[in-house]
Order: structure tokens, then sequence, then C-alpha cells
């Protein structure tokens, strides 16, 4: 069981001043794996609180980051999975599934996580799964009214995937999860 | 005793002073645990005697201890109700007691007192002691003349802890010895003895966290006042306590007069200072200054429009003044704050017909033109055509076409004259397609010219692969799939 967090569009300090206190409580160091991070986050702070969690961080460069040394796109092997990291204003157009299946295909990955518009979403697409952890501090987005504060945990487990996703609905937090096995027609060679 | 005798002998009168210094202050303590003393009598023939002794002997080091004794040594309820005669005492002690010490003792165990027993609260009211420590506290300052600003300093925060934990409600009072404090302090220039700063700053500090609203603590109209004898970089630290303890207990500052007063008390951190040096600060420093401002920013709120809107006036003007170094910092956090009230004045219903309305998108996005132009002093290109492209996309969704068209045409005079690096290109072409992508609002002249240009543009970036990926993504511009959408299939 490897729990991996995915997060970002923070945003802070320009759009938001901190994670919601009720995420933070839930986020402890030493429970995580590895952190997946879409990026806009925007300052070294909470590139520094993300360590603290888990020293294992990925990030990819989101339009506002300060530090510009993080690239653009990621992949990376946890388990059976390949996993591909991007922030998502570099598709165009922003959110649209096929351009990011796009992506997913380049980038030769089983699961793609990506942000940038500010709405959760996981879903299965041509054999993949394409994932957008949301915004954990629910920033302002030009493309998505109402943001509620989200992010994901996968829990990874030989051939499965649990996707947990956590929201805050209303001051309370929410949970739902989703189910992914990979099928023998995933596997690549 | 103490003035008997050669120099030499100095040494052993010292031990026989000491001595007999514990002697007397067993005898005190006997006397304490003695049944038979109860208040009244303590308060009509101990007490009395014991103070007239302690008068006359005229000896500094024994009065020192044996007041220190007393106030050690009998019950706080004793103090309390024998105020009036123990602090008459104090102006009769010989010159050099360091009576400040003293009366910060006594403060600071009817304080506690106070603190542990809140039922007996009322008898403070009753023999007026807030009254009686004032002035008391004020004759003693006037009467040594030579006592260091640190001395008075401390006596007055002792004094504050006080007030704060037996008259929690009296704004009147904390404001009355910030009040007392700035007198002392006035003409003399900015503090540079560490202790004392170290001391103001505890005394500054002391109501924000009694008062964990720190609205409460810009009430306090001396507050301010203390603050200006700060020196500039202790005026920083005191700022960023303030902002500290907005952001520990989600403080909302809702009106626009506070926020004024807030901005007052910050203003080191807002702007050069002056005589402060542009440089002076380390820069991972400065970063977190800065930072801490921003997140400030998402602090001041109101559901009101108008009074929000006030709001991004005010913090407009303070942080315009900020400068270059600054404004990269501070300008995005208004910008979306800003951004925000535009969407809730867009989903409210219909305009009412007749009424002038001061809160409306166009102003805001006036505003927003003006702060984002000042960006160019920086100068923050990159930064500027981001906020740009999402005041753009607000001016979209409020159907104001020449808006965002001229929003669009503010973000691509940058692209033209000030991006020049190849990769801040890619990034900004692939910005300005994603956005035009989501625009609906231009009629066809306008959009033409905007694809035509984007799309240009994208063929003339550095390398070939670039060109490929920006003209493809392009491609996106001729085509949306929105139901009122131009699905022109010849382009």
């Amino acid at each position: 069981m490897v729990l991996v967090l995915a997060l970002g569009d923070l945003h802070v300090p320009h759009r938001a001043a901190d994670l919601p206190a009720k995420f933070k409580s839930m986020l402890v160091p030493g429970k995580i794996q590895h952190i997946i991070c879409t990026g806009n986050l925007c300052v070294k702070e909470v590139h520094d609180y993300l360590k603290s969690l888990c020293p294992d961080l990925h990030i990819t460069r989101g339009e506002y980051d300060e530090d510009a040394r993080y690239p653009e796109t990621k992949t990376l092997t946890i388990g059976q999975f390949k996993l591909g990291l991007c922030h998502g204003h570099q598709v165009v157009p922003w959110g649209d599934l096929d351009s990011l299946a796009m992506l997913q295909r380049q980038l030769d990955v089983d699961i793609l996580v990506t942000g940038h518009t500010h709405q959760f979403k996981a879903y299965k697409h041509e054999g993949g799964v394409v994932i957008n952890p949301g915004s954990a501090t629910g920033a302002y987005s030009s493309v998505t009214y109402d943001v509620n504060p989200s992010f994901v945990l996968m829990d990874i487990d030989g051939l499965r995937v649990v996707v947990y996703v956590y929201e805050l609905i209303d001051g309370e937090v929410k949970v739902d999860k989703i189910d992914f096995k990979k099928t023998a027609t995933m596997l690549h060679s | 005793m103490q003035h008997q005798g050669p120099v030499r002998e100095k040494e052993k009168r010292g031990k026989e002073r000491n001595e007999l210094r514990d002697l007397v202050g067993k005898n005190l303590h006997v006397l304490s645990q003695i049944e038979g003393v109860d208040l009244d009598m303590y308060k009509e023939t101990v007490l009395p005697r014991i103070l007239e002794q302690v008068v006359n002997c005229k000896d500094d080091l024994a009065q020192f201890y044996l007041m220190d004794c007393i106030i050690q040594v009998f019950p706080d309820e004793y103090h309390l109700q024998t105020l009036e005669t123990l602090l008459s005492a104090f102006p009769q002690l010989q010159p050099n007691v360091d009576i400040k010490t003293v009366l910060s003792q006594l403060m600071d165990r009817l304080s506690s007192y106070a603190a542990t027993s809140p039922e007996v609260l009322p008898e403070f009211l009753q023999v007026e002691a807030f009254a009686k420590f004032s002035n008391a506290i004020g004759k003693v300052i006037e009467a040594q003349v030579d006592m260091p600003v640190v001395g008075a300093v401390t006596l007055y925060v002792s004094l504050l802890t006080f007030t704060l934990r037996v008259h929690p409600d009296r704004l009147d009072y904390v404001d009355q010895v910030l009040g007392a404090c700035v007198k002392k302090l006035s003409g003399n220039a900015k503090l540079q003895d560490s202790r004392a700063t170290k001391q103001i700053v505890a005394l500054l500090s002391a109501p924000l966290e009694k008062y964990s609203n720190v609205v409460t603590a810009l009430e306090l109209s001396n507050y301010p006042r203390v603050m200006d004898y700060l020196d500039n970089s202790t005026t920083k630290v005191m700022a960023l306590v303030i902002i500290q303890s907005i952001m520990k207990n989600t403080t909302c500052i809702s009106t626009s007069d506070k926020i004024e007063a807030l901005f007052d008390l910050i203003k080191g951190l807002i702007k050069n200072m002056d005589g402060a040096q542009d440089d002076e600060l380390d820069d991972e420093d400065f970063k977190e200054e800065q930072n801490s401002v921003a997140r400030l920013i998402h602090m001041l709120h109101n559901d009101d429009h108008e009074e929000m809107l006030k709001i991004l006036c005010t913090v407009q003007k303070h942080i315009l003044q900020g400068g270059p170094k600054r404004l990269p910092f501070t300008v995005p956090s208004l910008v979306f704050s800003a951004l925000k009230l535009v969407r809730r004045l867009q989903g409210q219903d219909g305009d009412v017909i007749g009424e002038e309305v001061p809160a409306t998108p166009k102003k805001i996005f006036q505003i927003l033109h003006q702060t984002i132009e000042a960006l160019s002093c920086v100068p923050s290109p990159e930064l500027a055509l981001r906020l740009y492209l999402q005041c753009a996309e607000a001016a979209n969704d409020c159907d104001l076409e020449p808006v965002a068209y001229e929003f669009f045409t503010q973000a691509f005079i940058l692209y033209e004259e000030e991006i020049a690096d190849s990769k801040a290109q890619i990034t900004a072409i692939h910005l300005i397609i994603g956005t035009l992508q989501r625009m609906n609002i231009f009629g066809v002249e306008n959009r033409d010219t905007l694809t035509h240009k984007t799309t240009g543009y994208s063929a003339k970036l550095l390398k070939k692969p670039d060109q490929c990926r920006a003209v493809y993504a392009c491609s996106h511009l001729f085509w949306t799939d929105d139901q009122d959408g131009i699905m022109d299939g010849e382009r």
C-alpha cells in the first residue's frame, strides 16, 4: 500500500492565504510516501511545507510559480503504475479531455495528473486515468466558478489504485473514492 | 549601619547587613503566619508600624528588601485592601531604592491573583486598584527623573498586564496606560536601547494576545503613537507580529477605516520609511515579509459590495506606495481579490434602473488596469501579462467586449515589447492562446484580429518544434464548440 498525495494550484499568497485548517490537520508528516504537485504553489514557503510532509516531492511548473526550475512535465513509476505530471496550462483547450489524452500518450503513462482548471476530475479515458486534484486552497480560477478546496490521495496497491478525493464543502471535509484496476490491455511492454 | 565605619570594613559590614536582613525577613515571615493577624489587625496595626520602621531606617538596601518581603509574605487580599497605605509609602523611601521593581512585583502578584481567582475582580473595582497604581507609577516616574526609559516602560508593561487581567473590557484603561507611556517617551528620539525596545514590543504584543481580535487593538488610539518610537527594523518586526496575530486567529477585517488604521500600523512593511535604505534587508526575509502582506490582503473582506470596493481602493492606495521591489508581491493579491468581487457582482440579479450603483465591474476593471500598469515600473512584464489575461477572461464573463479587448491589447504590447526570452515567450503565447480560446464575447472582426496576431506570433517563435506546437494550438481558435459559437469549417 503506497500512499501518493496529489494536489496543486494552491496559489499562496496570490489568491489564498493558506491551506484550509481542516486540510492542514489531516496532512500529517510521515503518513504519505510520495507527493505529486501539479504546480502554482507559488512560493518557497509552500514548497518547504510540502517537503516537510514527505521528502519525495515532485512538482511541475505552473505559470505563477516563483521557482522557474520546476520542469514542464514529469514522469515517475510507483509500483506497477507510470504516473505523468503536468500543470496543464500548456494544454489548450484547458481541461479538454482529448487534448489531455494526447499528452498522456505522449508521456506514455497510465495515470496523468494535471491541474490549472481548479476543478476536481477523475475518469478513465482510453485505457488510462486522468486526474485533476483541483485547488487545495479553493483559489480563484477564471475557468471554474465556486471552487471548493480539494486534493487527492491515491492508494496504489499492485495493479489496483484507489483514488480518494477530499473536498471541503461548506466547512466540512467530504471524501469520495474511485477504484481503478490496471487491466492486461493497459500493461505496457 | 551602611553609613558607619571606614571603607575596608565595608565587606564585613555588608555581611552583617545581610544577616540582619535575613533576620528581619524571617520575623516578618513569622508575623504573617500568626493566626491572630487578620485583615483588620494587619490594616490598622501591623502594616502601618512596619512601614514606619522601613521608612525610618533610611537604608536603601534594607528598604528595598523589606518592601519586597512585605509583598511576598502577606496574602494578596491584604495587599488589595491596604493598597492606598502601601503605595503611599513609596514616595517616602530613599531615592536610590529600586521602587519600580517592587511596584512591578506587586502588580504582577495582583495580576496573577486576579487571573487565578476571578471572583475577587469586583474587589479590585471597589478599591479602585487601577487608578491607585496609575497614580503611583506617575508619581514615581516624576520623582525619579533619571530613571532610564527601559525602567519606565517595564513599569507600564506590568501595569498593562494588570489592566488586561483585571479590567479586560476597559479599553479606555488600556489606552490610558499606552498614553502615559507615550508621554514618558515623548521628547526622545526613536529608541536605540534594545532592552527598552524589547519592553515596548512586549507592551504592544500584550493587547494582541489578550484580545485575539486585532480590530480591538486598532481601537486603541495610543497604540500607533507608541509604535512611532520604535526604530525601523523593530517597527517591521511589530508589524509582522500584528499580521501573524491576524492570520493565526483568521480575523477578517471588514471596513475600510479599520484597514486604514491597520495599514498605518504596518507601514514599515508597506513602504520605505524615512531614512530606511532600500537594500537593508536580507532577500529571503524581505520575501517573507512581503508574502505576509500578500496573505494579509486576503483577510480584508466584506460581503457588502460597496464596502468591499472601498476596501480595494484603500489597499490599492497603500500598496502602490510600495515601490518596484514590493509590487510583484502585493499586486497579484489585490488583483485576485478584486476579480473575486467582480464575480460576485456578476452573480447579482439585474441592475436597478435609475440608481447610481458605485460598485460595478467596469469600475473595478479600471482599478485593475491601473494596478497592473504599475508593474511596468518594476518591470514585471510576464506577471503583468498573466494578470491582463485573467482580467480579459473576467471581462468576457461580464459581457464587456471593449474592456476585454483592451486587456488583450495590453497583453500583446507586453508580449511584443517586453518578453524577449524564448522560454518565456512560449509560455506566454500558450497562455494567450488558452485564454483567447475561451473568449466568446468578441465579434468577428475583433476575434479575427486577435487570432491572426496570435497565430502570427506563434509562427515566429524561436525554435521550429515550438512554432509547430503553438500553431496547432492556435487551430483551436478557429473552431469553437459553443452552441452559439462560430463553427467555421472553412478555416
